[in-house]
C-alpha cells in the first residue's frame, strides 16, 4: 500500500514538472498558433542558468531567481531575434525553423558548458527525506518540487481566469484574428505570452536540476513528452495542459511500476518483464491515440476553437 | 637592397632544405574515430584527449617519423561512421584507426579497416563477437572484454557474501550483457532484474520498488546522464545508508563532476584507478590534469596506452608499416610499460590483466575519483578467446 503511494506521489511529481512544460507550450501553439520545437531546449537554458546562477551564488533561492530572470530575457531576445518572424509563415517553415534551433543550442551549450553533464546539489533546507511507513523513504525535495508546481498553476489560474490579461489571452486563444480586430495590440501580447511560456519551461528546467543530471539535449525528451499532454488536453487550455500532465505523469509512472507484476499473471516472469517494458513505454500514447479519437479537441478544449 | 634580396634567398633555400629533409621521413598518419557530438560526447573526448597526450609526450614522433592524427566524430551513428572511416582509409590512407568508444560503432567500422589492412585499435570497446569465433588479426583492444568490468562486481558480491541482489539495466544489448557478466560469478538470488527505458531520467518509480523488496546489494549498470540521475537519485531516497551500492560505468571520472558528494563510497570495476600506485601512472594523470582541468577516467589511459603501443610496435619495426607480419608480431608483444602496469595481449588480441573493484572518494583538492580497493582477478583474459582461430 505504502508502495503505491510513493508511485503516485511521483505521478504526481513527473505531472506538476510536465505541466509546467506544457503551460507555456499550449499557450504559445494555442494563442499564437505557432509551433515551438525549441519550447524543450528553453527547459534546458533553466536547468543550465540554474546550476551556473546557484554555483556562483552558493545559494539556491538567489541562484534560481536569477535563473528565472535570466530565462525571462533569453525568451525575449528568441521572440525579438528569430520568432517574429515566423509568426506568419507556415507550420512547415516553423518546424524547420525552431528544430534548426534546437540544434543550435544543443550545440552552444556544450560549447560554453562542456559535453559532461552537471550537477545541481539539492538546497540544504530540503535535503533528507521523510519516513511513509515501511522502510519506505521519500525525499523532501521532492514534496518541494510537488508544492511548487501547484503553486505555480495556482497562480496561473489566477492570472488566466482573475486578470485582464488572462482575458486577453482567453481571447487570444479563441480568435485572435478578432482579437486584433478589436484593437488589442496582439504582437505584445504574443511577446508577454512567450517570454512567459519560455520562464515557465526554464522553471521545470531547474528544479528538475536537483534531481535530474543537467546536459545537452535533456530537454529533446521534455518535448515530446508535453506534446502529448496538451494533444490530450487540448491545444490552447491551461486547464487541459494541468488535466493531460497530471493523467500523463500519473498513467507513465504506475505503468512503469505495476506493468511487470500485472503481465506475470498471464505469462512466465522472463516473457513478463519484456512484455511489460514495451508496454510501459507505449501506454501514454495509447492513451493520447484514445483521447484523439474519442474528443479530437482533447479532454478540455479551448472555449470557442474549431 | 641587394644584401636583403640574397639573403632571403638564402633564407629560402634554408628553409627548402630543411623541408626536404623532414619529408625524407614519411609522417605516420593515424585515424582517431570517437564521438565528439551528443550527450556521450565527454567520454569521447577523454579518447580524443588521452591519446593526442600520448603523441604529445612522445614528441609529436613516432619512431622518428613525426605524428599526423586526423580526428573524425562519429556522431555515434554507426552509418555516419562508416562512410567517415572510408575517407581515413581511402583518402587519408590511415595506418592505424583508434577508436571508437562505443560497442555499436565497433561493430560497424571493424570490417571496413581490418579488411583494408590498416590496424585497428580499440581504446574501449570490446565485444564478444570479434573476441570468439569473428577475431581478426589486425584488431586490437587495449580495455578489456566488455563482460570483465560487470564480471568484477559479480564476484565481488559473491565474495562478500551478499545473498539476494537486484539488477538494473537499461533495455538495449548492452544491457543485457551487462547483467548476464554479473550473473556469471554471482550465484546468490536474483531478486529482480529491471531493465528501463534507455534514457530514462527519473528513476524514482524503479528506486520505490528496489526500497521495499529490500535486497543485500543493488547492481546498476546506467551509463552517461543516466547514472548521474539515478545515483543523486538513489542518494536522496535516503538508500545509500543501507543498501551497497555496486555498478559499472555509472560512476566514473566522466560522470563524478556532476555526481559530486552523492556517489562517495560507491563502487565500480576496472583495470585501473586515477590513483593507481606506479610512475607512470601518477605522471600522466598529473600531466592530463594540468592539460584539460578534469581528472581522467579508464577511458583517456585506455586511449593513452593505445598511444603507447603503436609506438612500442614501430620502434620495434624500425618505424616500418608496409611489412604488416611483422608489425602484427611487434604488437602482439604488448611491449610498452602501460599505465595500469601490468599488460599483454590474449591469442584474439584482447588484454590480459587486472581487475579491481573501485571506490568513488573525494581528494584533498575537492575532486572527485575512483581509487583502488581491492583487487578480484589476476591476469585475467576473457572466456570467449577459446573460440578464436588466432595463435
Amino acid at each position: 500500500m505504502s508502495l503505491l503511494a510513493i508511485q503516485v506521489l511521483n505521478g504526481l511529481q513527473l505531472g506538476l514538472l510536465m505541466f509546467l512544460v506544457a503551460a507555456g507550450l499550449t499557450l504559445v501553439f494555442g494563442v499564437m498558433d505557432f509551433i515551438n520545437l525549441a519550447h524543450g531546449v528553453q527547459y534546458m537554458m533553466g536547468a543550465y542558468l540554474a546550476a551556473t546562477f546557484i554555483g556562483w551564488t552558493g545559494h539556491f533561492v538567489i541562484g534560481l531567481g536569477m535563473a528565472l530572470i535570466g530565462i525571462m530575457i533569453f525568451g525575449l531576445l528568441l521572440e525579438r531575434v528569430m520568432f517574429r518572424h515566423l509568426y506568419a509563415r507556415s507550420h512547415l517553415d516553423q518546424v524547420l525553423a525552431t528544430f534548426g534551433l534546437i540544434l543550435f543550442l544543443n550545440q552552444g551549450v556544450k560549447m560554453v558548458w562542456g559535453a559532461a553533464p552537471l550537477g545541481v546539489p539539492v538546497p540544504e533546507w530540503f535535503q533528507g527525506s521523510v519516513l511513509l511507513g515501511d522502510g519506505i523513504l521519500y525525499p523532501v525535495y521532492r514534496f518541494v518540487i510537488i508544492g511548487s508546481g501547484l503553486l505555480m498553476a495556482l497562480v496561473l489560474w489566477l492570472v488566466v481566469e482573475k486578470t485582464r490579461l488572462g482575458m486577453l489571452v482567453r481571447a487570444g486563444a479563441s480568435n485572435a484574428t478578432m482579437l486584433s480586430a478589436l484593437g488589442v495590440d496582439v504582437r505584445k501580447l504574443f511577446m508577454v505570452i512567450f517570454a512567459f511560456g519560455t520562464m515557465l519551461a526554464g522553471f521545470a528546467g531547474a528544479m528538475a536540476a536537483p534531481i535530474l543530471s543537467v546536459e545537452p539535449g535533456m530537454g529533446d525528451q521534455v518535448l515530446i513528452l508535453a506534446f502529448v499532454v496538451i494533444v490530450i488536453g487540448g491545444i490552447g487550455s491551461i486547464r487541459g495542459a494541468f488535466a493531460g500532465a497530471l493523467l500523463v505523469g500519473l498513467i507513465d509512472t504506475l505503468a512503469r511500476s505495476y506493468s511487470v507484476d500485472f503481465m506475470r499473471l498471464f505469462v512466465g516472469p522472463a516473457a513478463a518483464r519484456g512484455i511489460a517494458n514495451g508496454l510501459s513505454s507505449m501506454f501514454i500514447y495509447l492513451l493520447m491515440a484514445l483521447v484523439l479519437f474519442l474528443r479530437p479537441d482533447g479532454l478540455f478544449p479551448a472555449r470557442g476553437r474549431t | 637592397m641587394k644584401k636583403l634580396v640574397t639573403s632571403t634567398i638564402l633564407g629560402a633555400g634554408l628553409l627548402g632544405l630543411s623541408l626536404s629533409a623532414a619529408s625524407a621521413q614519411e609522417p605516420l598518419k593515424i585515424g582517431l574515430v570517437s564521438v565528439l557530438s551528443g550527450p556521450q560526447a565527454a567520454l569521447g573526448q577523454q579518447v580524443r584527449d588521452g591519446f593526442q597526450l600520448a603523441i604529445k609526450d612522445l614528441g609529436g614522433k613516432i619512431a622518428g617519423r613525426p605524428v599526423e592524427v586526423v580526428v573524425i566524430d562519429d556522431e555515434l551513428k554507426p552509418d555516419v561512421a562508416v562512410s567517415k572511416v572510408r575517407g581515413l582509409l581511402e583518402k587519408d590512407k590511415v595506418d592505424f584507426v583508434v577508436g571508437p568508444v562505443f560497442s555499436n560503432i565497433l561493430q560497424a567500422i571493424h570490417k571496413p579497416v581490418t579488411e583494408a589492412g590498416s590496424i585497428l585499435i580499440s581504446p574501449n570497446a570490446g565485444t564478444s563477437n570479434f573476441a570468439g569465433k569473428g577475431c581478426h588479426e589486425n584488431f586490437f583492444v587495449t580495455s578489456y572484454q566488455n563482460d570483465q568490468p560487470h564480471e568484477v562486481l559479480g564476484k565481488f558480491a559473491q565474495d562478500k557474501g551478499y545473498k539476494r541482489a537486484y539488477l538494473i539495466a537499461p533495455n538495449y544489448q548492452a544491457g543485457k550483457d551487462s547483467l548476464a557478466g554479473f550473473k556469471r560469478h554471482f550465484k546468490g538470488e536474483i531478486v529482480d532484474e529491471v531493465y528501463t527505458p534507455l534514457g530514462t531520467l527519473d528513476y524514482a518509480s524503479e528506486l520505490a520498488k528496489i526500497a521495499s523488496s529490500k535486497p543485500d546489494v543493488l547492481f546498476v549498470f546506467l551509463p552517461g546522464g543516466m547514472g548521474v540521475n539515478f545515483v543523486k537519485q538513489f542518494r536522496q531516497a535516503g538508500l545509500a545508508d543501507s543498501l551497497p551500492f555496486l555498478s559499472a560505468f555509472t560512476v566514473d571520472e566522466s560522470t563524478l563532476p556532476a555526481q559530486q558528494d552523492a556517489a562517495i563510497g560507491f563502487r565500480s570495476g576496472m583495470s585501473w584507478a586515477p590513483n593507481m600506485d606506479n610512475p607512470q601512472s601518477k605522471a600522466f594523470v598529473k600531466n592530463y590534469e594540468a592539460n584539460f582541468n578534469i581528472v581522467p577516467g579508464s577511458y583517456a589511459m585506455q586511449a593513452y596506452d593505445a598511444g603507447l603501443l603503436i609506438n612500442s610496435a614501430l620502434v620495434a619495426t624500425k618505424g616500418k608499416t608496409d611489412d604488416k607480419a611483422a608489425l602484427r608480431a611487434a604488437l602482439k608483444k604488448a611491449d610498452f610499460v602501460s599505465l595500469r602496469g601490468k599488460f599483454k595481449f590474449n591469442t584474439n588480441g584482447y588484454p590480459i590483466q587486472d581487475y579491481y573493484v573501485v571506490k568513488v572518494a573525494k581528494r584533498a583538492d575537492g575532486k572527485f575519483q575512483t581509487e583502488i580497493e581491492e583487487k578480484i582477478f589476476s591476469d585475467y583474459g576473457d572466456t570467449y578467446a577459446a573460440e578464436c582461430s588466432l595463435k
